[in-house]
Parts: structure tokens; sequence; C-alpha cells
């Protein structure tokens, strides 16, 4: 069924009482062309690719649990593109382009709203250094705007603008930044998917991968082996375990990151906004709650869940920015685990093992990226080459000091 | 989460700065390649379940620890100072 308001007018005159499941819940086959692990947003979004743009239909995608049930519906909703370094900013701002086609082109409501991102700056320096970064996007073909305290002020009257220790100065924007529903993301690409024959099977863990010399024939699953003889790995907090099926050693640790989401509130904040003093950032949801979150606990974690003393610091950071949040309750968090990569960026990559593809290392920053993530990762299992923009996210870069690191913080992937 | 200091005794966690795997081991002058010191530098196995960490205890008595820690639960297994253990 084709959404359209066609559509939704016949089913409000039924009741709405004929909507049909949004894809099927298949049963694995025997083969596939290509095996795609992991039914986040970024295999959701390659398997559609693949089909979409690659003519492939004969693919799977195995996840472990329910589609949706991962990093793709507990991340915070942010989408930008205000990188800097020549690796990533080319990547992000195609990921942006397909955020603002991605509705019509998959026919779903994924409520893309580019209410704007704002990054506030403190002193002289984190503004110079603003500057630099909007100069490096405008280069690359994003947007964006410095703002001076006046602007800012004008947009959002209730910040603490003189704040003893981190008075604002400033801001960079990023208007056509903003949110996206996360859950009708990884919704809207499997119904893509299924609608172009993508099989989504789920409740199926894979448990290990069948490799010879000539490379890999398939995956070991919960369900019973499935043979291919390409797989694409695209797991987030996982990734080490499955490379650890074929043997491999990844520069990754997985950490968890906690969000948060207060009671729901009439409007009070129409655009996305980060502290640039410490690692807070909030926005408000179309329910009406504010969401919000800060660092990641900084050890080792596969628990989705995190300690008492960063949501301290958060609400400790949310306090300095905004004084008026005191007033407002909490009324849920959780938390996530995310693959930190050594230098904070990601790789799509081969694998040393033939036919044995790579999605990794998206740390905290892994949903904005979803569309352009599916789209290079499509284009290197169906071409086994990589896509010019996501060139640098190579496996080999560590080896070669060639390495992504927009922080400057060295490979200690919880300062990332 | 609260970490066994061995010579502070049980302290919240935010005390403790975090450094990672502690069984990564720099390679010795006669076994430095540029493959060796890549996999010390960034290849880690990240397990899921127990690892061996180091921790700095640098709001408290500012020594070197190894905890023993399930990265599943988050429940700690044992922590000893690092000292005697990086000599060996
Ligand atoms: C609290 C939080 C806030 C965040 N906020 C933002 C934000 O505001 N903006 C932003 O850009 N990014 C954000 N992120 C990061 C972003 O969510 C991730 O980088 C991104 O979602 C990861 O890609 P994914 O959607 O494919 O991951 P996931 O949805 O986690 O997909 C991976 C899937 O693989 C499955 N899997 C794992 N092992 C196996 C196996 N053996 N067999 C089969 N399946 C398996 C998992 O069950 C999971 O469903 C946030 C993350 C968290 C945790
Ligand atoms: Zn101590």
């Amino acid at each position: 069924m084709r959404y359209s308001i066609f559509t939704l007018a016949a089913q409000t005159l039924r009741g709405h009482r004929g909507w049909k499941p949004v894809w099927r819940d298949a049963n694995p086959r025997p083969e596939y062309d290509v095996i795609i692990v992991g039914g986040g947003g970024h295999g959701l979004a390659t398997a559609y690719y693949l089909a979409s743009q690659h003519g492939l239909s004969n693919i799977v995608v195995l996840e472990k649990g329910h589609i949706g049930s991962g990093n793709v519906g507990r991340n915070t909703t942010i989408i930008r593109s205000n990188y800097l370094l020549p690796g990533n900013t080319p990547f992000y701002e195609l990921s942006m382009k397909l955020w603002e086609g991605l509705e019509q082109d998959i026919n779903y409501n994924a409520m893309v709203s580019q209410r704007g991102v704002l990054n506030l700056y403190h002193s002289d320096a984190q503004r110079d250094a603003y500057a630099r970064r909007g100069n490096a996007m405008r280069l690359a073909g994003a947007d964006a705007e410095l703002l001076d305290r006046e602007q800012v002020r004008a947009m959002l009257p209730f910040l603490d603008y003189d704040n003893a220790r981190f008075p604002i100065q400033g801001g960079l924007l990023q208007k056509r930044g903003g949110s996206v529903r996360h859950d009708a993301v990884a919704w809207g690409y499997a119904r893509a998917a299924d609608r172009c024959g993508v099989d989504i099977v789920q409740n199926c863990e894979v448990t290990g991968l069948t490799i010879d010399a000539d490379g890999i024939h398939g995956v070991e699953t919960s369900r019973g082996p499935i043979r291919a003889r390409k797989v694409a790995l695209a797991v987030a907090g996982s990734s080490s375990r499955l490379a650890a099926m074929a043997g491999l050693r990844l520069p990754i640790e997985s950490h968890v990151l906690q969000a948060f989401v207060s009671e729901g509130l009439k409007p009070l904040i129409d655009t996305v906004v980060t502290f640039g003093a410490g690692h807070f950032y909030v926005s408000q949801s179309d329910k009406g709650g504010l969401v919000f979150g800060g660092d990641i606990d900084g050890y080792n974690s596969y628990a989705q869940r995190g300690n008492l003393p960063v949501i301290e610091d958060v609400m400790e950071s949310g306090m300095a920015l905004w004084p008026g949040l005191g007033r407002i309750r909490v009324l849920r968090h959780w938390g996530g685990i995310m693959d930190m990569s050594m230098d904070g960026s990601p790789i799509i990559d081969h694998t040393p093992v033939h036919g044995l593809y790579l999605n990794a290392g998206w740390c905290y920053g892994g949903f904005k990226a979803t569309p352009a993530s599916g789209w290079c990762f499509a284009h290197l299992i169906a071409r086994d080459q990589s896509h010019p923009v996501a060139a640098a996210y190579r496996l080999d870069r560590f080896a070669t000091g060639h390495v992504i690191d927009e922080k400057g913080a060295g490979a200690q992937p919880n300062l990332h | 989460m609260r970490l066994p200091c061995p010579h502070c005794g049980t302290r919240d966690v935010q005390e403790f700065t975090y450094l990672g795997d502690a069984n990564v081991k720099r390679p010795g002058a006669d076994e430095m390649s540029e493959a060796a010191m890549t996999r010390y530098v960034y290849e880690r196995d990240n397990p899921a379940g127990r690892q061996r960490e180091y921790w700095h205890h640098s709001s408290g008595c500012h020594a070197w620890i190894v905890v023993t820690r399930d990265t599943r639960t988050h429940r700690i297994e044992s922590a000893e100072p690092a000292k005697p253990l990086v000599q060996s």
C-alpha cells in the first residue's frame, strides 16, 4: 500500500481498521546474494539502497532482536552536518541531502524537522574555532552561520547569558540541522526495503561466520545456517563481537551513552542547542518532552544502562545553561551501546576476509549518518569499491596514520 | 558503580579515571614493528564479559589499579595494585 492523503482518507472512513503490517516478518531462506547482519538504521538503509540503487533484491537483513530495538531507537534524534575535517564534511552533507528527500523517496513520514542546531561558544578561542568550522562547512556546501550573543538571545531568551564561569558569547548555527523521528527511520527503511523484496528476519542472532581460504560463505544463526558470498556487518555496539567471529580485532571499544526525556511540556524550545562548556544538548520532541543527553559513561560496557555520576554531570551542565530546567521532572532515561572507534570516526570498508564488509565505529553520532551510511555501504557491497565521500573511512587508516580525529583526542575512545 | 581500591577501600567510580584494557602490552624494542605498534595502540579485544582494565584513583590515593569487571553487568570481580602486575 502506497501512503497518501487518499489512503489516509479512505482508512479514516473505515475507522482505521484496514491498515496492513508495514513489512513482512520473513522466515530465512537457505541462501541469499547478500546477508546484512544488524537490523538497525544502517543495516536497513543499506538493504534499501542495495535494492533501489543497485538492482539487487536477493537480500536478507538478520536482526537478533526486533527492528528498532538497538541504537536507532535509543538515540536523541539529532541530525547535522557540522563537521570540520575533509574526510567527514562531504559525507555528512550527503547524509543531510538524503534526509531532505527521504520521506518522498521511501514514502514514509519520518518527521524530518530542520529546526536548526545551535552550538554555543563561551570564549574567544571557542568562537574562533567555530568560525573555522563554519567556514569548512560552507566550503563543503553545508550551511553555517556564526551568531553573536544578541542574535542567540533573540532565539533563546531563557538561557543563562551571564553565567559567572561560562557566559554565552554566541553560537554556530546550522539551520538545516534538526531532528528526525528515529523509530520512523527504522520502520520507514524496513518497509521500503521490504517493498523491494528484501527479507527482514527478526529474532535471528548471528552466532558464527562461515569462512575458509576463499572468503566468506555464510553465517550460523539461532535459526540455522544461511549461505551467501557477501556478508555485511552493521551491528553498531556489537561490532567487535562479530569481527571476533572472523578472527579480527577492531580499533573499537563498546561504551554506554545515556539519554533523558522530561515530562511532556508545552512548546518551550524550537531548535536544538548544545552547551559549549560541558557536554549537554537539548531539544523538544513533538510530544512535548525535552530530550537531552551528554557524555558517555567512559568505560567499556555492554550493559545498555549507565551509572549515576554521568546523570549528575548532565543535569549540572543543563542547569548551567538553562536554569529554568530545575523545575522540570525527568520522566525516563536509558542507555545504548555504541562502538567508539579509536579516532572517533566510522569505518565503511572491506575486511581482510573476502566478501565480508564492515560498517562500524559510529560512536554517539551515527543516527544522522544513517542515510549516507546505507548509501555508501550499499555502493561498496554492490561494486566492491568505496563511494567517493566515504573513501576516507578505511579500516587500515590506523596503521597508515590517516586517522580522522575531529577532536584531536588520540587513541582513547572515551575521550571522543 | 563503585570500585574497591586496594588502598582506600570501596569508593565511588567518580573518583577514578579510566584508561582501558590492561592486557595490551607495548612491544619491546626487539619486537617493534609498524604492525605491532598498530595492534598495541589501536586494536582491542573489547570483550562482552570479563575484562581486566586499568583505572587511576585520581581523586584518591593516585595509584593505578587493575580491575576485573564484567562489561555486561558491571559486576566487579577483583581489584589489585597495577604496579606488581606491570613489573612481572
Ligand atoms: C543514548 C544515545 C543517543 C544518541 N544520540 C544521537 C544523536 O542525537 N544523533 C546521532 O547522530 N546519533 C546519536 N546516537 C548514535 C546512533 O544512535 C548510532 O550511532 C546508530 O544508531 C548506530 O547505527 P544503527 O542504527 O544501525 O544501530 P543499531 O540500531 O544498534 O543496530 C544494530 C543492530 O544489530 C543487531 N545485532 C547485534 N548483534 C547481532 C547479531 N549477532 N546478530 C544479529 N543482529 C545483531 C542489534 O540488535 C541492533 O538492532 C546516539 C546513541 C545513543 C545510545
Ligand atoms: Zn585509592
